[in-house]
């Protein structure tokens, strides 16, 4: 844990790890597990699911979910569906999840090579929804789609986290084909690349423009990169898709490269795993392996009191159960020792500015917080911009008080969009 | 379940950079020590039964305060101890035992505790609990009677006392070294200058309060008197005499940055020592009192709300509507 300095004038320094190409050549494989688990969106109900437990799946098998619709699901293992559950997640969300028993052998489905093989919006739409690295095809090849640029992640958002790093230095020249896959199959007129500037003349090698990102927090958020590659500001309340800007990860374009050229979805991801010590670990694993596999493979024990977040030290998600799946999105999953648990406390703000002046959006978070203690939401958002900040979690951090500012914001944000939808149909 | 090994589950970021309130308040009361000590070896074992019976009552009404309130018990967070550390720095070496007793109560309950606590109070708690004393016992704030039976080896009348009486011929009887290293009268740890300066810019250095607030505060004060003394020399004293004399830099250092009742923004911490350093001459010089600068830090601390609302825009406040 980076720890505030003796002497502590200005604002913390937090630096991305940097991966040095020796670390890149190691990754470890994690053996395919017994089980997997397979989380569905949110939006998707448990009671109008269409498949059952029992049924037979392929790897790379596109499963319909629902009688009407496009919603699908890509089978990660061989095997036999064992049972549907339900998982909540952040903010209390509902995640209907799909567990198969894996047979052992893997047997491909064909769909894929027999009918998506061409690279076009229509085919990246009907089975890439499910791709390591998470790419947002709704958002990003959709007609209605508005957006023009499209930056590539070659660094990752959060701390500690290396998984696209590692992608950029041990897959280019398969990335380099992924980023002509993605022109086809998306409609922005210009890619970028963003990358460490020890990357940097890797990265040129893919033809696309490379911007050097200084790989201190929080420069890599999505806001923050917009911010300063093209000079706009998001605003408030809007994300950067909306304002016309797409990122995918790197690791999504090379999965592109390897469905395409293989005529198989990919169903690996890359994970960071990062343990008690803080040291991160690159590994690969069958999406839909539970963490717990995950640690046993790389003898990580977890103990009473730990804590388990699935993503990096600043933004993660904490979670309740050591039967969390790897995802598509999971870049990284850490384990955090009990002892090293900072708690939040009950304490009024100080007003001491820490977070004033840590905060990257200009939100005056020692007046925000006042408000949302007692529930003033709307009053927050509108006049002390609670739709601006850009989720770093720096407030919390930087809090002598040690007040959850983050999760007061995070609150406030999901309280104020409920009021804001209740309203809609009366305005 | 007895033996089920169960997750934590908080919220992000995991890391804290490891700060914490009760560092913060040791930190000031290590700062504050070679000007206490100074006091301490000047005026003896007074001064530091001043001091200790300051911040045992402020320790005490703060517990007292959070049983009445049902509130966690908050003396550890050292908060109070500042309030009544500062707080008996501001007092002559000769103050009685009820006058501190009355004084922290208001400092700490009447300025701090009635608010909400610590973070809630509008004002210096320390500061209320000086006014409020001065103004009912104006004899006993008097550094020259309340000091008449010390003889300490040099000129034992109060400074700001001379110059507002006499005019700057009293001058003569300082110099700037001498009150650099405590030769004047004054409260108990306010008096010498060279270890409030070597306080304050520990805690500059160590980010617990911000040089913007006292670095503009001093030059609030140096321009102000500068003007003055320009304008009529015979009367006004110079600008290094008001820096160095009555209580301004402890102000500047441990006063004014108090978290609560400053601000947090740039400019407004600007603007806000400024005018605190230009009200402190004014009322000194053309004022009722003669040291300023406890009214002029509560006058700017009443401000404090509006200043801030002078605030950079937003991430994407800036921009007009498409």
């Amino acid at each position: 844990m980076i720890k505030r300095p003796f002497f502590g004038l200005g604002t913390p320094r937090l630096k991305y790890p940097v991966i040095d190409i020796d670390i890149a050549d190691t990754i470890r494989e994690i053996p395919l597990p017994q089980k997997v688990t397979l989380l569905l969106s949110p939006d998707i109900r448990i009671e109008d699911l269409i498949l059952k437990a029992g049924d037979s799946v392929k790897t790379g098998q596109k499963l319909k979910l629902l009688d009407d619709g496009n919603a699908y699901l890509i089978s990660t293992v061989t095997g036999t569906i064992a049972e549907i559950s339900e998982y909540t997640g952040y903010l209390g969300r509902i995640y209907p999840a799909v567990s198969i028993d894996a047979a052992g052998e893997d047997q491909w489905d064909d769909e894929f090579n027999e009918t998506g093989k061409t690279p076009n919006p229509e085919n990246a739409l009907a089975f890439f929804n499910y791709l390591p690295g998470n790419p947002d095809f709704t958002t990003l090849s959709s007609v209605q789609s508005a957006i023009n640029t499209i930056i590539i992640n070659g660094l990752d958002s959060d701390l500690l986290v290396t998984t696209n790093q590692f992608v950029v230095k041990t897959e280019t020249g398969r990335l380099t084909e992924g980023i002509e896959y993605l022109k086809k199959i998306t409609r922005a007129s210009r890619i970028f690349i963003i990358v460490p500037p020890d990357s940097a003349a890797l990265a040129e090698k893919t033809g696309v423009p490379v911007y050097a990102v200084n790989p201190v927090y929080p420069n890599t958020l999505p806001q923050i990169i917009m911010k300063n590659i093209s000079g706009t500001e998001v605003l408030p309340g809007n994300s950067c898709e909306d304002m016309g800007v797409g990122f995918i990860n790197a690791e999504a374009v090379v999965s592109l490269t390897m469905a395409f050229s293989e005529g198989k979805i990919p169903v690996d991801k890359i994970l960071t795993v990062i343990n008690k010590d803080y040291v991160p670990e690159t590994v690969r694993a069958r999406i839909g392996t539970p963490v717990k596999d995950v640690f046993k493979a790389l003898d990580i024990d977890t103990a009473h009191g730990d804590q388990i977040i699935f993503g990096g030290p600043m933004t993660g998600t904490a979670v309740y159960s050591e039967d969390m799946p790897v995802s598509p999105n999971t870049d990284a999953v850490m384990i955090q020792d009990s002892a090293r648990i900072t708690l939040g406390s009950d304490n009024q703000c100080i007003n001491c500015g820490e977070c004033v002046r840590a905060c990257p959006a200009g939100v005056p978070v020692n007046m925000l917080v006042r408000l949302l203690e007692n529930g003033l939401y709307e009053e927050a958002a509108e006049q002390y911009d609670l739709l601006s900040c850009i989720e770093c979690g720096l407030c919390s951090y930087v809090c002598i008080a040690r007040i959850p500012v983050f999760h007061y914001i995070m609150l406030g944000k999901y309280e104020f969009g409920r009021v804001k939808s209740a309203e809609e149909p009366n305005a | 379940m007895p033996n089920q090994k169960l997750l934590v589950s908080s919220h992000a970021p995991y890391w804290h950079n490891g700060s914490s309130i009760s560092g913060k308040n040791y930190s000031i009361m290590l700062a504050a020590l070679p000007a206490v000590g100074m006091g301490i070896y000047q005026y003896g074992m007074p001064a530091l039964g001043v001091l200790a019976f300051s911040v045992s009552c402020a320790m005490i009404w703060e517990l007292i305060m959070n049983l009445v309130m049902r509130r966690p018990v908050s003396i550890g967070d050292g908060n109070a101890a500042v309030i009544g550390l500062l707080f008996g720095m501001l007092l002559p070496a000769t103050t009685p035992w009820w006058m501190v007793l009355v004084g922290t109560f208001i400092a700490i309950v009447v300025g701090k505790q009635i608010y909400g606590g610590m973070g809630c109070n509008p004002f210096n708690p320390s500061l209320v609990g000086i006014a409020i004393v001065m103004l009912s016992w104006k004899n006993y704030l008097n550094f020259n009677a309340a000091l008449v039976n010390y003889d300490l080896g040099f000129y034992m009348v109060y400074p700001l006392a001379a110059v507002k009486h006499l005019g700057t011929s009293a001058l003569s009887n300082y110099s700037i070294s001498g009150l650099i290293f405590g030769q004047q009268t004054g409260g108990v740890g306010t008096t010498f200058g060279l270890g409030l300066i070597i306080g304050g810019l520990y805690l500059i250095l160590r980010g617990h309060i911000r040089w913007e607030i006292s670095l503009s505060f001093l030059v609030g004060v140096f321009m102000t008197a500068y003007l003055f003394n320009i304008a009529d020399p015979d009367k006004y004293a110079g600008p290094m005499f008001h820096i160095f004399t009555g209580y301004t830099l402890f102000g500047a250092f441990f006063l004014l940055t108090e978290d609560s009742s400053s601000p947090v923004n740039f400019i407004p911490m600007l603007i806000y020592g400024a005018a605190a350093g230009f009200l402190t001459v004014l009322i000194r010089n053309i004022g009722a009192f003669v040291d300023g600068a406890v009214f002029a830090i509560l006058m700017m601390n009443v401000a404090n709300p509006l200043l801030d609302k002078i605030r950079p825009k937003a991430f994407g406040r800036g921009i007009e509507h498409a």
